[in-house]
């Protein structure tokens, strides 16, 4: 059933003209405080053009009645923070290392600088917790067994200069022989060094092999980077080979491939992206991990 | 009836409505792209930037064709955080040479533009072999299997051709020795001189990275993507450039 149609008076405002079967429509006004803001937007609109850099013309754009610069907002904005630590940092620069710790506010402003560039720069390689990625070439950085050594110097320059890498000439450097791939000692002789390498750290390892090994090791030169006994030498990055704490891991396997194709860990030097006091926050940071010497 | 009823006279015909559009659509457009063709200050000048090398560029397109662009961005916006994050803010002169751009719009990773020289070598290996070994929270897919695609640079030379077609400056010297500078670039015991000579710090004022960036034997698509990742954003010498002011 259907309702009664109704019939609506016809309105004041008339039709547009337009009718589709039967069906007109009206020619109803805008609301007027529509139109006002649609007018009032197109004036904000013109009025910005007049004061912000808009209008290109034959060599630049206007610059605008205030201006407004997104590059001179962010100039000005790093210059506000530096201006506000200014006074600590030019302190960080000039104090000597070792002496940072002693200065209680000195050191609050470098670990929690140090923690903030530890964790935008250092993490991806040594992870969150700085304990690096075992056996997978990344340093533990909490333990107190340092490849190039842990003193705040050693730690400073490390990071200043980084390890190995052909962007720093002053970056550290050693390399070790690829005993295997340049064949400077034949497959038993790599054998028995790693047996002998096992014994030095302890590891369940052939005796007979080992002995054998210990006469490679002396002859191949080992002890000249590792020490006689294996303690090795963080003058030269070369690890110590008598504890528990492996860069690339300490299997028979792993020695195997590092006596065999050697290792070459790279660290990029941080004196082109950080600042010196962004340095030395981070390597007071590092020092104060648990292992620093 | 004053001039603003006449629309109906617009309305009702179909053709003139078209061409009634197109002609303030074109009025927009004009006054908001060809100002960028003449003004001298949309493309600062800037010292050192040169065009990407042929195994850089191969290494290109393979982050193109990976759909790197999907989760990393290359572009550093004018912000403190971003700045103090990944470094200066990414210049216009900085993909001038990138066709196309990869400036991206989507950060599940971080922002590259400045990765080059972030990270080693054997660490991109081992991350883009499986991310999560060096990065544990990371979600990034795994992509060992570059190591595995030997590539000879084939059509490097039509790659560097094409670049050049659509406004690359490469010179004939470059474009001919496309594929001997693609292979010199990841053989550090090999002759380099000739890329050096076109592409390194004579020329633009930016050492070229020769190294093995995959260590392995073989040229892989492992080398040209790491070269790429390598050279990301390290080319502008800042210490030349001052930003203008209306920008």
């Amino acid at each position: 059933m259907c309702a009664k149609p109704v019939k609506h008076e016809r309105p004041e405002v008339g039709t547009t003209g337009h009718q589709w079967d039967g069906i007109e429509e009206l020619n109803n006004p805008l609301p007027r405080w529509w139109v006002w803001v649609f007018y009032a937007t197109i004036v904000w609109g013109l009025g910005y053009t007049v004061a912000y850099p808009a209008w290109p013309m034959l060599t630049g754009a206007t610059p605008g009645l205030i201006g407004g610069s997104t590059r001179a907002d962010v100039a000005e904005d790093i210059a506000r923070v530096d201006a506000a630590n200014a006074g600590i940092k030019a302190r960080l620069v000039a104090a000597d290392l070792n002496a940072i710790g002693t200065d209680p506010e000195l050191a609050a402003y470098a670990e929690r600088a140090g923690a903030a560039v530890f964790r935008t720069n250092c993490t991806t390689c040594h992870g969150s917790g700085a304990a690096g990625f075992q056996g997978k070439g990344y340093p533990n950085l909490l333990d107190d067994d340092w490849l190039w050594g842990g003193t705040m110097e050693d730690i400073h320059l490390t990071i200043t200069h980084g390890i190995r890498n052909t962007t720093d000439p002053d970056a550290r450097y050693s390399e070790m022989p690829k005993f295997g791939v340049d064949e400077l000692l034949d497959d038993t002789q790599i054998a028995q060094v790693v047996e002998h390498v096992l014994a030095l750290s302890g590891q369940e390892h052939d005796a007979g092999l080992a002995a054998e090994g210990a006469v490679v090791w002396e002859d191949a030169a080992c002890s000249g980077c590792h020490m006689e006994d294996g303690s090795g030498d963080p003058t030269q990055g070369a690890p110590n080979l008598k504890d528990a704490i492996w860069l690339y891991g300490g299997s028979r396997e792993a020695i195997t491939e590092s006596v065999f194709y050697a290792r070459f860990g790279v660290m990029p030097n941080w004196n082109a992206r950080l600042t010196e006091d962004e340095i030395r926050a981070v390597a007071f940071y590092v020092h104060g991990r648990g292992g620093g010497e | 009836m004053g001039i603003l009823d006449r629309h109906k006279a617009i309305e009702t015909h179909a053709t003139l409505l078209m061409v009634l559009s197109l002609l303030v659509v074109s009025i927009g457009g004009i006054v908001q792209i060809v100002p960028l063709f003449y003004l001298e200050n949309t493309i600062e000048k800037v010292e050192g930037m040169r065009p990407y090398t042929p195994l850089e560029l191969a290494g290109r397109n393979i982050y193109i064709r990976e759909g790197c662009y999907g989760c990393h961005s290359q572009m550093i916006r004018p912000m403190r955080d971003e700045v103090e994050r990944y470094g200066h803010y990414s210049l216009a002169a900085e993909s001038m040479y990138d066709y196309p751009f990869q400036w991206g719009s989507k950060r599940t990773g971080p922002d590259l533009a400045r990765v080059g020289g972030r990270y080693s070598d054997e660490w991109h290996v081992d991350h883009f072999t499986y991310a999560r070994d060096v990065v544990p929270e990371s979600v990034m897919p795994p992509y060992g299997f570059l190591l595995r695609n030997v590539i000879d640079g084939e059509y490097i030379q039509d790659v560097v051709k094409t670049n050049r077609m659509v406004g690359v400056p490469y010179s004939d010297e470059m474009v001919e020795n496309a594929l001997a500078d693609f292979t010199a670039q990841a053989d550090p015991l090999g002759d380099y001189d000739g890329l050096e000579a076109r592409y390194g710090e004579d020329a633009f004022g930016t050492p070229v990275n020769v190294r093995n960036f995959d260590g392995h034997a073989d040229l892989t698509e492992m080398d040209a993507l790491i070269a790429y990742m390598q050279v990301l954003g390290t080319m502008v010498d800042f210490s030349t450039f001052t930003p203008v002011a209306n920008r």
